[in-house]
């Protein structure tokens, strides 16, 4: 049986984790609707190879082959399919839906929600407890943790295919209990937003904002280029989707984020956010 | 501009591109790893940069870190692989 693995959604997160299983020798189809979409992620991905080849984070394989699809169907026969598609709960349900009606028992669904509730996204498909969160981080090619949320219907054979499915392509997972933003997310989005928040109070500029984290915290590259990189209308959607189920302002994204999406500055993708890019490193 | 020309403007061509990145002069056997210039996202600026600017393709075992740690490593790369093109 062929080790091929099906991502749905060509967007940042997916088209990275399609780079890292085929980086790791493994076939991969990628789905999404718009063809336009699949064209440019199949050169992001080709562009992402070579940069995990630079960095020394692919093994010495040769890459898995990379089929583009627009039709969710063509996830049969994967041994597990991982859904990257933005944090909006109604659309994770619909694919989520779709892909339980095609796929075979056994199969691992993965969703790579980055905050909404394993057991909440359980009700959209047949077996519950093939369904597991793997958060996977940006960039997923070059960062070798991830988080796991176990859903409370998460079976342990599930549990047993993703360890298996991440020695594949060698990256190492925490696994938490299902909660609104499972650890990372529940920590990580307020503080950018707080740092967001900063920045358009004027208390300092994002360069100044990174310098202080990255050097007097430790922080690799400071919250607000870690928003550059998540993508600034994810990250409003997952601060959205954490807001609605914990109730807590303090998810509910400021001004200077949302300014920020309304203009196109969507970061990195997009040539800016809080700070320029080459066309290159998107 | 004769060939030695050539060969003296690549280091300089470099490092005038990778000051925009340092902020500052960068010496030719400054290691840029250690400087903190050299990310993970500089470095693959600075493949296409090369590969643009100079009209060459690294890849394969080229590909790798240790090449671009310097502006000498990188010239001593860029030399190499012109002059592959240019034998072939």
């Amino acid at each position: 049986m062929t080790r091929r693995i099906t991502v749905l959604g060509a967007g940042v997160m997916g088209t990275g984790i399609t780079t890292l299983a085929l980086a790791h020798g493994i076939p991969v189809t990628l789905v999404d609707l718009e063809t336009a979409v699949l064209d440019r992620a199949r050169a992001s991905v080709g562009r992402q190879l070579r940069h995990a080849q630079l960095l020394g984070a692919a093994p010495d394989v040769p890459p898995g082959e990379l089929t583009t699809s627009t039709s969710a169907a063509d996830c049969a026969g994967s041994i597990a399919v991982i859904e990257a598609i933005s944090e909006h709960a109604e659309q994770k349900d619909k694919i989520l839906r779709e892909v339980s009606g095609i796929v075979d028992p056994g199969t691992v669904i993965v969703s790579n929600t980055s905050g909404i509730p394993i057991d909440e996204l359980a009700a959209s498909v047949e077996r519950p407890d093939e369904l597991v969160g793997i958060h996977f981080m940006n960039p997923p090619y070059l960062i070798t943790m991830v988080e796991i949320a176990r859903g409370p219907r998460t079976s342990d054979r599930t549990m047993e295919s993703v360890r298996d499915l991440l020695n594949l392509v060698n990256r190492r997972g925490i696994a938490v209990r299902d909660a609104p933003g499972f650890v990372t997310s529940r920590l990580l989005h307020p503080m950018i937003n707080n740092a967001a928040r900063i920045v358009g109070e004027g208390v300092a500029d994002a360069a100044e904002v990174d310098e202080l984290m990255a050097g007097c915290l430790g922080h690799p590259t400071g919250p607000l280029r870690t928003a550059d990189l998540i993508g600034l209308d994810n990250l409003a959607d997952s601060l959205f989707a954490l807001h609605e189920r914990l109730g807590d302002p303090q998810f509910l994204p400021c001004e200077q984020l949302l300014d920020h999406v309304r203009a196109g500055r969507l970061g990195r993708k997009s040539g800016s956010g809080f700070y320029e890019y080459e066309e290159i490193t998107r | 501009m004769t060939t030695d020309q050539a060969v003296d403007s690549v280091p300089s061509t470099i490092s005038s591109y990778l000051e925009t990145k340092a902020g500052g002069p960068v010496e030719h056997d400054a290691d840029l790893a250690a400087a903190g210039v050299l990310t993970s996202m500089v470095a693959m600026e600075i493949v296409v940069f090369l590969e643009s600017t100079f009209g060459i393709s690294i890849v394969g075992r080229d590909l790798k870190l240790d090449n671009f740690r310097t502006v000498d490593s990188m010239a001593a790369l860029v030399t190499r692989l012109r002059e592959n093109r240019d034998n072939a």
